[in-house]
């Protein structure tokens, strides 16, 4: 069924109680040309663009918990692409681009709102990597100003602009184009497209081992049986290691947990993105009108989804100081997702050279949720034709051998 | 929050005087090693799920760098140890 007004309006003859499954529950089948290990945004996403432009391919999303329920569903929200080098700023914007027309693709409305980005400077070298920044933005064709203390006082009369605080705001960039989409809108509208276009999504299937024989990827052994694959791709974020330690291989990756909390709704308030590095904090406000609010990085590692106090404690006096008119406003909820992080703070799009037939998308650490579609996008021609996509080749692998990196550290909003 | 045990300070501390420096027993490969070996060694990690050894400093203390033995789903701390205690058990 094609969502629309006139089913809308159809529909509102029975209470819109009679709407059908926005995808079917299937088991798994014997074998696939392509099985996507993980049924998070970056996951749907590449099934999408897979069964989408390689018609004919079989393909299955093996998803151990369900749909969108890991970082997909943990994250901030925040789409933006003024990333400081060319390979990361052509990805980010790939992206973007795909974004701006993601709802009439997916007919699914994942409530992109482009409401702008802001990142705030407080001290001078803050002041000078802005202006750096978003000089290599506008060369690269993204949308980027750097805006004045009393711009700012104007567009954003909430923010304390004042000079008697601890850390006074200088300045800031801002992506006008940046801005909040619904994470869960996101999942479930790739789920719902991809599983229109043949794609069997399967849930509660978790990948228990990996069938290799000679180099080659045969199979997947999971909770639901045996499955035959001819190509697997995994996208599993912060249990990436988890998956390519089944493989015999260690990848550069570090899984953290990464924290984040929202307040209880409240009216209109804040009408953008406003995310301060030096301070460390971010925040928007959801359609809900509940405040999403962006911690640090927990500094050491693991998998406990859940962070350290001191971590929240540091985040919300930033945010404090930045508004105070939030200073009473009450938390409903605060949580983790596992993130892994790259040396680079750059992600991983390859093809895995120890094994045919194997790859990984992974390390996009504190920001991949910006990056869904474009990820799902160019990790599905990779698949699709053996070879890196020409904006994912940067991305591969062997960076770590050649020494190639892409330090991204100062663009990626949370410090590592 | 970990409350820690510094081996060498010989007290229960507050996290945030600790920093988590990585997986413990890393070796450096010989130095005419192929770019794959040092590439390994220097970005690759094991990044295991559940009971792992990792180094820690005491950096806001006695700056010394010690073992924990724990598990990285549970948080339980199973041990805490000298990098010395590790060689006299070899």
């Amino acid at each position: 069924m094609k969502y629309s007004w006139l089913e809308v309006f159809k529909a509102g003859f029975s209470g819109q109680k009679e709407w059908p499954a926005a995808w079917p529950e299937v088991s798994p089948k014997a074998a696939y040309d392509v099985i996507i290990v993980g049924g998070g945004g970056h996951g749907l996403a590449t099934a999408y663009y897979l069964a989408r432009d390689f018609p004919g391919t079989r393909v299955a999303v093996v998803e151990k918990g369900w749909i969108g329920g890991g970082n997909t569903g943990r994250n901030t929200t925040i789409v933006r692409s003024n990333y400081l080098w060319d390979e990361a700023t052509n990805l980010y914007e790939h992206s973007m681009k795909l974004w701006e027309g993601l709802s009439g693709d997916l007919n699914f409305n994942v409530m992109f709102s482009q409401r702008g980005v802001y990142n705030l400077g407080h001290t001078l070298q803050d002041m000078r990597d802005i202006e750096r920044r978003v000089n290599a933005n506008m060369l690269n064709g993204v949308d980027a100003e750097i805006v004045s203390v009393a711009e700012l006082k104007d567009r954003i009369p909430i923010l304390e602009t004042g000079k008697h605080v601890r850390y006074p705001v200088m300045g800031a960039s801002c992506q006008p184009r940046g801005g909040v989409a619904r994470h869960d809108a996101v999942a479930w509208g790739f789920a719902r497209a991809a599983a229109k276009h043949g794609v069997d999504i399967i849930q509660n299937c978790e990948v228990q081992a990996m069938d290799i024989d000679g180099g080659r990827i045969k199979g997947l052994q999971t909770s639901r049986g045996y499955i035959k694959a001819d190509r697997v791709g995994c996208v599993t974020a912060g249990h990436s290691s988890v998956l390519a330690a089944m493989a015999g291989i260690r990848l550069p990756v570090t899984s953290h947990p990464l924290q984040a909390f929202v307040s209880e709704p409240m009216k209109p308030v804040l009408h953008t993105v406003v995310m301060s590095n030096a301070v460390h904090g971010y925040v928007s406000q959801s359609d809900k009108g509940d405040l999403v609010i962006g911690a640090g990085l927990d500094p050491y590692s693991g998998y406990s989804q859940r962070g350290s106090p001191h971590i929240i404690d540091h985040c919300a006096s930033a945010i404090v100081e930045l508004f105070p008119i939030f200073s009473r406003v009450r938390l409903n909820r605060q949580w983790g997702g596992i993130v892994d992080v790259c040396p680079d703070a750059c992600p991983i799009i390859s093809p895995i050279p120890q094994v045919k037939g194997l790859y990984f998308n992974c390390g996009w650490g504190t920001g991949g949720f910006k990056a869904t579609p474009g990820s799902g996008h160019v990790f599905a021609h990779t698949i699709g034709q053996d070879k890196s996509h020409p904006l994912a080749a940067p991305f591969h692998i062997n960076r770590f051998v050649t020494g190639a990196l892409i330090d991204e550290h100062g663009a990626a909003a949370v410090a590592h | 929050m970990f409350i820690i045990h510094c081996p060498y300070c010989g007290e229960l501390r507050d996290e945030q005087e600790y920093r988590c420096a990585g997986e413990a027993f890393i070796q450096r490969p010989r130095l005419d090693c192929t770019d794959e070996q040092w590439g390994d060694y220097v970005f690759n990690r094991t990044n295991p799920k559940g009971r792992v050894l990792e180094q820690w400093a005491h950096s806001a203390g006695c700056r010394k760098l010690f073992v924990i033995e724990r598990n990285n789903v549970t948080n339980e701390i199973y041990a805490v140890r000298t990098f010395e205690s590790y060689k006299e058990q070899a």
